[in-house]
């Protein structure tokens, strides 16, 4: 076959390469063994071990467990492919020289954020689907919370997207390897993110200013009793807002 | 360009002609990458102006970047990336891409298009870069160290690719540190050292001619220091003497048979033992070595 390598250069439509950029970094995470364990097998696991040993753990919770658990690890989703998962795939990014390499391509920087986004969606509707699916075979019964809870689950992506931005635009992959990933389990483990701030007694009052926090209150408003949980979603709009601020100041690309 | 209070290109002016094949010449830590990355807008000079096809690499960056092709010194792909795959997401970001098969089977990197990024060798991952800075069919290539850790066959495939695209009329902009991949291949020559342009010129007229040839003197015992002087002097005017170490002499300038003569009486003269004494054409080698009395290697 001939090659003609005479010049003919141009971008490709500004969508096209969105949507490029977008089926490139979900592959790349699906295919990724560590990122897979974070967004599904954690969230599951969380799911069915929560609501079989709710009993045991003696919790306090206004409605069915199932009905409590199951938003709250949708919420947990969001969070582990939004912040960690993001912020490990951007420190490596950078590390490697991909966002380097992308820099000098027709695809902008704010392509290249469209694309992350859509990636990021991508892999949350599959999470989504699977957590749903395990929640109703568990006996999940929602409220009509479906505006409310897609809501959360886009200003949590953004709140979230940028905190994780934020983390791997500073430090070295390693380190944005380590810190994503601790900040992950802190947050599971005191962040209301599974469990509302209301069982967490006088912290709960802390948490509910946290992003895991608003986050999976949200998440928890529109399923449970349906609606729209306002006062959340502008917490994690100041966090994304923040988080994007001090992204844009911070990131080096290099 | 500095970093931080370190001065990387210094006052640099150089002019690339379209459809040509231009080389940035010079030691590890001249200044080249620095000047090419400054050309493809990743870094703003803290001094002067670049224009790149009439545009500001940093402030006309979306008009431009669709325009240039870009291979970096190393790494721009994912580690779990497979090869093919890469490639095919850098065209789809392109409206006219090259026929990807067809660029694959050119460099060699059919065989090796489902393995992952992290497992290509050294060469394949040279080979992978230079198909991505090209495969947007762009009018200016930018290409860092292109042919730096291949074997001697692909680097007769990168040449005769950066020919091809030369002669397709697209402008290829190279870096190398490696005199030979500058004589073959370029049109223009500019060698630079510590950040500064030190000559320019074609290939031919940096060794002028080739007609001008060197002695190289490499002698047991090093030479007394007044050797350049007193060896300048034995052969006459119009010669240059250069000590490159206390064990070796270049005597640049007209130089034949009898020149040597000269040379091995002079080493009698003066209780110098030779251990070699060869006569050569001028190369780039000694264009660089006169300029800056160092060798380009080190």
């Amino acid at each position: 076959m001939s090659l003609d390598l005479s010049p003919r250069p141009g971008a490709a439509p500004f969508p096209r390469m969105v949507a490029a950029q977008a089926a490139m970094e979900a592959r790349l995470m699906l295919r990724n063994g560590e990122q897979l364990l974070l967004a599904v097998v954690i969230p599951v696991i969380v799911l069915v071990g929560g609501v079989t040993g709710a009993d045991q753990l003696g919790l306090d919770l206004a409605h069915r467990p199932v009905d409590v658990f199951t938003p709250g690890v949708l919420a947990l989703a969001v969070m582990s492919t939004a912040f960690t998962s993001l912020a490990i795939a951007t420190g490596f990014e950078r590390r490697y020289g991909v966002i380097k390499r992308l820099g000098s391509s027709p695809l902008p920087r704010s392509g290249l954020l469209a694309g992350k986004v859509g990636g990021l969606l991508v892999i949350e509707l599959f999470q989504v689907v699977v957590v749903s699916v395990v929640g109703l075979l568990l006996g999940w019964d929602p409220a009509n919370g479906v505006v409310g809870a897609f809501l959360a689950l886009v200003v949590g992506t953004f709140a979230f997207a940028a905190l994780g931005l934020l983390v791997a635009g500073v430090l070295r992959a390693e380190a944005t390897l380590a810190a994503a990933n601790l900040i992950y389990l802190l947050l599971l483990a005191g962040g209301a993110v599974v469990l509302p701030s209301s069982s967490y007694g006088a912290f709960g009052e802390v948490t509910r200013w946290l992003p895991s926090g608003a986050l999976g209150d949200a998440m928890r408003h529109s399923c449970l009793d349906g609606g729209v949980g306002w006062r959340d979603l502008l917490v994690l709009a100041v966090w994304g807002a923040v988080g994007t601020v001090l992204t844009a100041r911070t990131f080096r690309w290099e | 360009m500095r970093y931080g209070a370190k001065v990387a290109v210094d006052g640099l002016s150089l002019t690339v002609e379209r459809c040509t094949i231009t080389a940035v010449l010079g030691p590890n830590g001249a200044g080249k990458t620095t000047t090419l990355e400054t050309a493809e807008g990743y870094r703003r000079p803290h001094a002067g102006s670049v224009r790149v096809l009439g545009l500001d690499p940093v402030a006309d960056r979306h008009a431009l970047l669709p325009r240039i092709g870009v291979m970096l010194q190393g790494g721009g792909a994912w580690s779990g990336v497979r090869a093919d795959e890469m490639l095919r997401h850098v065209a789809r970001l392109h409206a006219h891409p090259l026929d990807l098969e067809a660029l694959s089977a050119r460099l060699g990197l059919g065989e090796c298009g489902r393995t992952p990024y992290r497992r290509l060798s050294g060469g394949q991952q040279q080979r992978l870069g230079l198909a991505m800075a090209i495969v947007g069919r762009p009018e200016v290539a930018f290409v860092d160290e292109p042919t730096a850790g291949m074997d001697p066959a692909a680097r007769r495939t990168t040449w005769e690719l950066l020919e091809e695209l030369r002669d397709a009329g697209v402008t290829v902009v190279l870096t190398t540190h490696y005199m030979d991949e500058a004589e073959r291949l370029a049109d223009r020559i500019h060698i630079i050292d510590h950040g500064r342009l030190i000559a320019s010129g074609t290939p031919l007229e940096l060794t002028r001619g080739g007609h001008a040839t060197t002695i190289r003197l490499v002698v047991t015992k090093p030479f007394p220091s007044d050797a350049p002087e007193s060896l300048r002097r034995a052969l006459g005017i119009g010669v240059e003497v250069t000590l490159l170490d206390e064990l070796s002499i270049v005597v640049t300038g007209p130089a034949d048979a009898s020149s040597l003569a000269v040379v091995s009486r002079w080493c009698e003269e003066n209780d110098v033992l030779p251990e070699s004494l060869t006569l050569g054409q001028r190369t780039l080698e000694d264009v660089f070595l006169e300029l800056t009395g160092r060798d380009l290697a080190s």
